[in-house]
């Protein structure tokens, strides 16, 4: 069984969290008015700066020129070259700059964000601490749009 | 990401999810789902195609149209190719060391040319560089017989030296393989089954387990399906 096989299986097999309601949020305004932001569970960090922890639930700043990014995850258990050749297989931060530029999105935020993929069972923190302070400071800096990417 | 969907859209944003696993996403609702059956580890897909990776965003960017959640389906499907990546390894140099230890040694211009490309490496997590040829002798004497509590790694926890030498060998070994960009997981296989140090590594896993180490200690020195 490949690696990636595997790792889904796992995932068909393990609970989530569960939602009563799906929140849903329509877009205001046009896309090319928009300001659109990363939120990444790769655990990007920049180069030289502390990493996560295990089982870290919180979320680290990405400013929007950072290209040296280090891949901070801590599974062993997906790809992780992709990242290594071109950070925007994980981070599609010039693809954003390229939209922005060509008038299909508004702007690109001036900050992103990333988490470490650590979901504890109840995902207390994400759900009430660290997931609604990231989307205070979403929207506190003016985004509209979140593109959210997993590894 | 499912979860964080949830949690934006409640306080008034809208969220595109790059899903890559269709059970988690079917199971958990976020708004907006874009479901990309594409390696793990690449959510954009292909790395170096930008055309690629912006038809994903605008793929993605589409179902802001939308009026209430939705999933879609990207068309295509990219699979993981474990077969390893084609690179060259340095020849034995110093017969003395143990091969891994030799080998990483051999690797260091490589990986110090890649450094300096990118600006960055995600070697580091507990040790550095030059730490690696060290850790894989410590790895040796475990898969040797070694006692692993009387012989200690440069650091505590075995995962993150492990995934310091893995990369460290990723990094360098991405400057040196020739052609296209690797499939996913194409790195990970040259490692794990081509070097010295992925073989010393999986040896010294075995060993640990042989050992009745913790299972946490030695499981997640490799991916899981190794």
């Amino acid at each position: 069984m490949s690696g990636d096989t595997a790792m889904r299986e796992v995932g068909n097999s393990m609970p989530v969290p569960e939602f009563e309601t799906t929140a849903f949020t329509p877009l205001a305004k046009p896309l090319s008015e928009s300001t659109v932001a990363i939120v990444t569970s790769a655990a990007l960090h920049r180069h030289g700066e502390d990493g996560f922890t295990v089982g870290d639930t919180g979320f680290k700043d990405i400013e929007r020129a950072d290209r040296n990014l280090v891949l901070g995850h801590w599974s062993p258990n997906f790809d992780r070259s992709g990242f290594q050749l071109d950070l925007n297989v994980v981070y599609p931060i010039d693809r954003l700059e390229e939209l922005a530029a060509d008038g299909v999105i508004g702007q690109v935020a001036e900050t992103h964000y990333a988490f470490a993929g650590n979901q504890p069972d109840t995902v207390s923190e994400l759900r009430l601490d660290t997931g609604p302070n990231c989307a205070a400071k979403l929207l506190a800096a003016g985004v509209d749009v979140v593109v959210l990417t997993p590894v | 990401m499912s979860t964080l969907a949830h949690v934006f859209e409640a306080a008034g944003l809208a969220t595109i999810v790059l899903g890559s696993n269709l059970s988690v996403v079917e199971r958990m609702h976020p708004p907006r789902v874009l479901h990309c059956e594409f390696p793990l580890g690449r959510p954009l897909g292909k790395p170096g195609d930008a055309a690629f990776q912006r038809d994903v965003l605008e793929r993605g960017f589409a179902l802001l149209d939308e009026t209430e959640p939705v999933l879609v389906h990207h068309p295509e499907t990219i699979e993981s190719d474990e077969t390893p990546m084609a690179c060259s390894l340095p020849p034995r140099y110093n017969p003395d060391l143990p091969a891994a230890v030799d080998e990483a040694q051999g690797l260091r211009a490589a990986y110090d040319r890649a450094v300096d490309k990118r600006g960055a490496t995600s070697v580091g997590r507990v040790i550095s560089a030059d730490q690696v040829p060290e850790a894989l002798g410590v790895l040796d004497q475990w898969a040797n017989g070694a006692a692993w509590k009387d012989t200690p790694l440069p650091d505590p926890n075995p995962i993150a030296v492990c995934h310091d030498i893995r990369t460290y060998y990723e990094e360098a070994g991405l400057e040196l393989a020739d052609g296209p960009p690797p499939a996913g997981r194409a790195a990970e296989a040259w490692f794990h089954e081509e070097t010295e140090a992925g073989k010393t590594l999986m040896a010294a896993r075995a060993a640990l387990k042989e050992a009745d180490a913790p299972f946490p200690m030695w499981f997640y020195m490799a991916p899981g399906h190794r």
